[in-house]
């Protein structure tokens, strides 16, 4: 594993598809958005390098969140799916060997944490979270199910699309991203006003993950194609080599 | 016409929401147990070089609430300067770590070790500092920023050095309040909002 060599400086980030920090629509981020502008430079290696994780950290279940709760002895309710896809890298290459890391709601919209206090109940076999580490091209997949819309309090009657959290690191600290997969066809998306954040209408499509009947098991799950692309490095003779890098 | 690039674009970011622990800190979620390892539980081991610190702070809303949600990762080098898996670098100092906001008190602590000078691209070196990256609930992009040291010499700091404001430089530098500690809060907006990174 390459770990930590100098791959070349990160390209700056493109602010203009992600949400802007304020937001008037998405209440909480009013008070918690910064005012002033990022301070912007190069990367440097504290954002160039970054933690690597083991195929050995990861066990046999934790990407398989229908049964990963009760460890192998009963299945979480709900409809059944896969969610797969790759993780890449703006100059189009693969990330390999990277940590994926999920987390949802059940199938009826709660999540298994001790804030969420919502009508629908908690499912006993369904614990909400999963990871795993991509392969050599930069794949990754879970099992799942398809989490149930959730209301939130924000504007009178605002509700949640079907959504799973998703978490990447990428090979340096300064490709970190935490971003949501949203479902195709489903007609939240326009009335969610976190999906609303993101100003541009195809930066949003791009996370709306398609069903993918060419993945999808008969008689057994479903399945969502979800690709992730991190920043980028550049890679020339020209840029500066550290020392001792 | 001209040919096309064939680069791709980043993903476009998301806020991690209010229950970004499950996902992250099972065991703060109250769902200790889910994983034999959980990740980022110290960014050091046992026998760790250098001066072990503590970092105690809060996340400040722009009403000057503490977020009592909020979830930061931390990433350092060793006491050296070599970052984890680099030639010669610590290997009791992984550098990697994940706290949270208490849900009480709204308090955070990073236990750790002071990390030492790492040169910036071009050789000119930057005073030691352990950088962060802030998700919360209403945090539509993670925020970027660094944690410095009152008692290092930040003069030539690369970054340090291009804040215009200088009185904003003072938003990076951990204050010492003990043998071994420091305060370091971070503002999200209003007086004294931290600077965060574009970086
Ligand atoms: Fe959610």
């Amino acid at each position: 594993m390459s770990d930590n060599r100098d791959l070349g400086p990160l390209v700056p980030r493109n602010r203009a598809i992600h949400p802007p920090a304020y937001d008037i629509d998405y209440k909480t981020s009013v008070p918690r958005s910064p005012r002033w502008s990022l301070l912007s430079m190069e990367s440097t290696p504290s954002e160039e390098t970054g933690p690597r994780f083991g195929h050995s950290l990861i066990g046999d279940l934790d990407n398989n969140l229908i049964l990963n709760f009760t460890r192998g002895k009963a299945p979480a309710v709900g409809e059944r799916i896969l969610m797969h896809g790759r993780v890449l890298e703006e100059m189009g290459r693969p990330v390999p060997h990277t940590l994926v890391e999920i987390w949802q709601a059940n199938a009826g919209g709660r999540y298994r944490h001790k804030k969420d206090t919502y009508l629908a109940p908690l499912d006993p076999n369904f614990g909400g979270c999963g990871r795993t580490i991509t392969d050599e091209n930069g794949y990754y997949e879970f099992l799942t199910i398809r989490p149930g819309a959730y209301p939130w309090p924000n504007r009178a009657n605002d509700w949640r699309p079907m959504h799973i959290h998703i978490s990447v690191f990428g090979h340096s600290f300064g490709q970190r991203l935490i971003t949501q997969m949203y479902f195709e066809g489903d007609p939240l998306i326009d009335r969610c006003p976190i999906a609303a954040t993101i100003k541009d209408r195809s930066q949003l499509d791009r996370l709306v993950a398609p069903l993918d009947m060419a993945h999808s098991r008969p008689l057994d799950f479903l399945a969502y194609k979800f690709d992730i692309v991190l920043r980028g490095r550049r890679q020339t003779m020209f840029e500066n080599k550290l020392e001792g890098m | 016409m001209v040919q096309k690039l064939d680069y791709l674009v980043e993903s476009p970011s998301q806020t991690a929401g209010p229950y970004v622990h499950i996902g992250l800190m099972p065991t703060y979620a109250g769902n200790g147990g889910y994983y034999a390892t959980e990740i980022g539980t110290s960014p050091i081991a046992d026998g760790a070089k250098g001066e072990v610190i503590e970092i105690t702070g809060e996340v400040i809303d722009g009403t000057g609430w503490a977020l009592r949600d909020a979830l930061i990762e931390s990433w350092q080098p060793d006491a050296a300067g070599k970052f984890a898996g680099q030639d010669g670098a610590d290997p009791a100092a992984a550098g990697h770590c994940r706290f949270a906001a208490d849900a009480e008190s709204g308090l955070f602590t990073l236990r750790t070790v002071k990390p030492g000078a790492v040169a910036a691209r071009g050789g000119a070196m930057q005073a030691p500092h352990i950088s962060l990256w802030i998700v919360a609930r209403g945090i539509n992009t993670g925020l970027q920023t660094r944690i410095y040291f009152e008692d290092e010499d930040n003069a030539n700091d690369p970054l340090l050095n291009r804040i215009e404001q200088r009185n904003r430089v003072d938003t990076l530098i951990a204050r010492k309040v003990g043998e071994g500690q420091y305060r370091f809060d971070i503002r999200l907006q209003g007086e004294g909002e931290t600077v965060f990174l574009d970086i």
